[in-house]
């Protein structure tokens, strides 16, 4: 518990975002599940309102965010560089204890008065409902010092922790993403951070910035908000991204096609992202020239997303596919990711997104990015690197049938609501006009398939954990540098220093084991 | 398992748990194993403290981009307002902090040459001067404050001024007043408790040319809170 060892802290890390995507993956159940029926079923509109804040609330700040960087980042990056640790190990310890001591308070503001107000606190509601917002809004400022933590702790040790030979095209493409990463987390959540300061205190003093009626300005409250929420969305699907890069290669037993622009693209993604925050405010009173040069900076940053994908698809061509759990996840994301990303395009067309804002919509274009990116590829990476935290193989064909399971049932529950966005139906209501039924309803039978898979998936590594230790150094044929050493590694990571002679991916210079699947 | 470490790098010897042939130096007692060098790892810790100097800029911007859309919005009052600070004690306390950054860098500089214990009384007073200006700051800030409560020119609600020059509105410049000058003085604070922990490692004789990296570290800190008061002063106290 006060181990400063990065391996033992991402999987202590990992075990809490599997606990907190548990929570709020109940909360989206209930949800779905009171939108069986148009009318009230079990949830009041008031209990309906706090469970979808909480739903929102601890998968956006208790689960994504630090999800691949804390957990899997945290264990994998530093092996990869060929470094011992993270350059600040008792940072990463205290980054740690700061983000259960925000957890904490965020369940106890569930207990002690409950928040209703959307993860994203909107002005002048939330200067004005009761319960425990002050609570909420505190446990996002005390979980941005964790966020801002692990990042200042990842940009040092890429610079200073890389193996002799390593320079910076040489660095595995993950380390690129959490590199890119690292930088939004820096940079961004301070801005959070003092956001919700001023929020507290217009709660509490009544000090006239937010609130219309003395003076202040609500739509300043959503500019502050998206400063940091938008590129907080590029926090949560760079290391997705991260992860992809990894997979697709290795399964491809192929050097990566376009390493350098995907690497830079990440970069791109990350500089570009903080310019494109008021395309949230189309409808909230901007100027029309503000709006148009908003639309066109989020137009921008989707050509380095692109870029990335077909890069990838580039990789796959004509190579000798395995299609193993880790790859069947990463197609998927490719799927899914260009769902939403194509989604996002149309959202972020002026005209277009007057007509789709506040819709299911929006809904099912930012769970195909989060959950469809963010999250795939995070199951993707935890089959991918569960061999080598924990030493031991998982089933292989359960991981497969849990990952179609997730598949389809991901896509019934929000490919329809799109068609329902689309058609009018508004986000955040507990009750709907009749001719949207079955729509719901096929929905909420997709996230009961969805839930099945995910719990085939848990039990299936779980399952793992307690049998013998099975699993070789380098199950995939992986060419990074976390693939040289044990499985689980050794406390310093490698037996002696390694160094670097070929840039990653380079099967030309490197033997599968034969122990690789 | 063999194959693969052939293939694509070599394991070189050395730097077991840090205690390898491989070192340029003898093992320090403040050289953090997973680091090979010393250097190395006063980079880091410096990429690491420039990069939290960044964090604090922005934390301090959100503030300081409330306030420029506020006065406009409110400028009348923001001017009536500023009439309440007293310029002097501003200005004095803006010397406070100017003259404690010099004392500082002078502390920085003390320890990065100190050798055997050679600049070890340098070094400890000018912390200990240091300390001083922060204290002299605060106590200044302190007075401030206890007028500001018995005019009751106070943020938000608790505004209860209501002299002959008092305009709507007047409320929001002091809610920035003290939110602005208070998560400042806060640092203050804080790095008044850091100096102190950097006089106690002084007086064990912990700093020297080999190792002075705390010392560093807060002295940047220490100039960037002496830099937000400097854009501070003017906005709260000199607006016209």
């Amino acid at each position: 518990m006060t181990t400063v060892d990065h391996k033992r802290l991402g999987v202590m890390y990992l075990w809490a975002v599997l606990l907190a995507f548990l929570v709020g993956g109940v909360f989206a159940l209930l949800v779905r599940l009171e939108l069986m029926n148009p009318g009230e079923d079990f949830m009041t509109a008031e209990q309906y309102n706090q469970a979808f804040t909480l739903h929102g609330a601890i998968m956006v700040f208790l689960f994504i965010i630090p999800s691949i960087p804390a957990a899997l980042g945290n264990f994998v990056m530093p092996l990869m560089l060929g470094a011992k640790d993270v350059a600040f190990p008792r940072l990463n310890l205290a980054s740690f204890w700061v983000y259960v001591a925000g957890a904490v308070m965020a369940v106890t503001s569930i207990v002690v008065g409950g928040v209703d107000t959307g993860w994203t606190f909107y002005t002048p509601y939330s200067t004005s409902t009761g319960g425990a917002v002050t609570m909420m809004t505190l446990s996002v400022f005390v979980l941005g010092f964790s966020s801002i933590f692990t990042g200042i702790n990842f940009i040092a040790t890429v610079h200073k922790l890389r193996a002799p030979g390593m320079g910076w095209f040489q660095l595995p493409l993950f380390v690129w993403g959490i590199y890119a990463t690292a930088i939004i987390q820096v940079l961004a959540t301070p801005v959070l951070g003092i956001t919700m300061v001023l929020l507290i205190m217009e709660r509490a003093f009544n000090i006239g910035i937010f609130d219309a009626q003395i003076g202040g300005d609500p739509v300043l409250f959503q500019h502050f908000f998206w400063f940091y929420s938008h590129p907080a969305v590029y926090i949560m699907i760079l290391p997705g991204m991260a992860i992809i890069s990894e997979i697709i290669p290795t399964f491809s037993r192929r050097t990566i096609f376009g390493y350098r622009l995907i690497a830079l693209s990440s970069v791109a993604i990350a500089l570009i992202g903080f310019l494109v925050w008021g395309h949230h405010m189309f409808t909230s009173g901007q100027s029309a020239l503000a709006a148009s040069i908003f639309s066109f900076l989020t137009f921008l940053v989707a050509i380095p997303s692109g870029i990335k994908i077909f890069n990838w698809i580039a990789t796959m061509y004509k190579a000798s596919i395995s299609l193993n759990t880790p790859m069947l996840y990463a197609t998927s994301f490719l799927l899914l990711f260009g769902i939403g990303g194509l989604t996002g395009i149309f959202l972020g067309a002026l005209s277009v997104d007057i007509h789709l804002h506040d819709t299911y919509f929006v809904v099912a274009h930012f769970h195909y990015v989060m959950m469809g990116g963010t999250v795939i590829a995070f199951l993707g990476g935890l089959h991918y690197w569960w061999p080598k935290m924990f030493g031991r193989m998982y089933n292989e064909t359960v991981a497969r049938i849990a990952c179609a399971l997730v598949f389809i049932g991901f896509n019934m529950t929000f490919l329809t609501q799109f068609f329902m966005g689309s058609q009018g139906m508004p986000r955040r209501y507990y009750t709907y006009l009749d001719q949207f039924q079955p729509l719901h309803q096929f929905s909420t039978f997709g996230s009961w398939v969805l839930g099945a898979g995910l719990l085939i998936a848990a039990v299936n590594l779980m399952g793992a954990l307690r049998g013998p230790k099975n699993a070789p150094d380098n199950p995939w044929g992986g060419t990074t540098l976390e693939w040289q050493t044990q499985s689980p590694p050794i406390t310093h990571n490698f037996a002696g220093q390694p160094a670097i002679e070929h840039n990653p991916y380079d099967y030309r210079y490197f033997k599968v084991p034969s122990d690789a699947v | 398992m063999s194959q693969a470490h052939d293939a694509s790098l070599i394991m070189q010897d050395g730097h077991g748990d840090g205690h390898g042939e491989g070192h340029a130096h003898e093992h320090h007692p403040f050289h953090q194993h997973h680091f090979t060098t010393m250097e190395q790892q006063f980079d880091a810790s410096k990429i690491g403290m420039w990069l939290f100097l960044a964090t604090e800029i922005l934390l301090f911007g959100g503030l300081f981009v409330g306030y420029g859309i506020m006065q406009s919005r409110h400028l009348e009052a923001f001017v009536a307002g500023h009439h309440h600070l007293d310029w002097k004690l501003g200005a004095l306390n803006t010397c406070f902090l100017l003259i404690s950054s010099f004392t500082m860098v002078m502390a920085v500089w003390a320890a990065s040459n100190n050798r055997n214990g050679n600049k070890r009384g340098v070094l400890i007073t000018n912390l200990l001067l240091t300390l001083g200006f922060a204290g002299g700051f605060m106590v200044v800030k302190y007075f401030e404050y206890s007028h500001k409560l018995h005019d009751g020119l106070l943020p938000g609600k608790f505004f209860s001024y209501t002299g002959p020059d008092a305009v709507p509105n007047m409320f929001v410049f002091f809610s920035f007043y003290f939110m602005m000058t208070g998560l400042h003085g806060f640092h203050v604070l804080g790095g008044m408790g850091a100096i102190t922990y950097l006089i106690i490692r002084s007086i064990k004789g912990d700093y020297s040319s080999e190792y002075f990296t705390p010392v560093d570290l807060i002295g940047l800190y220490w100039h960037l809170v002496d830099l937000i008061w400097i854009y501070l002063f003017p906005l709260l106290y000199l607006i016209t």
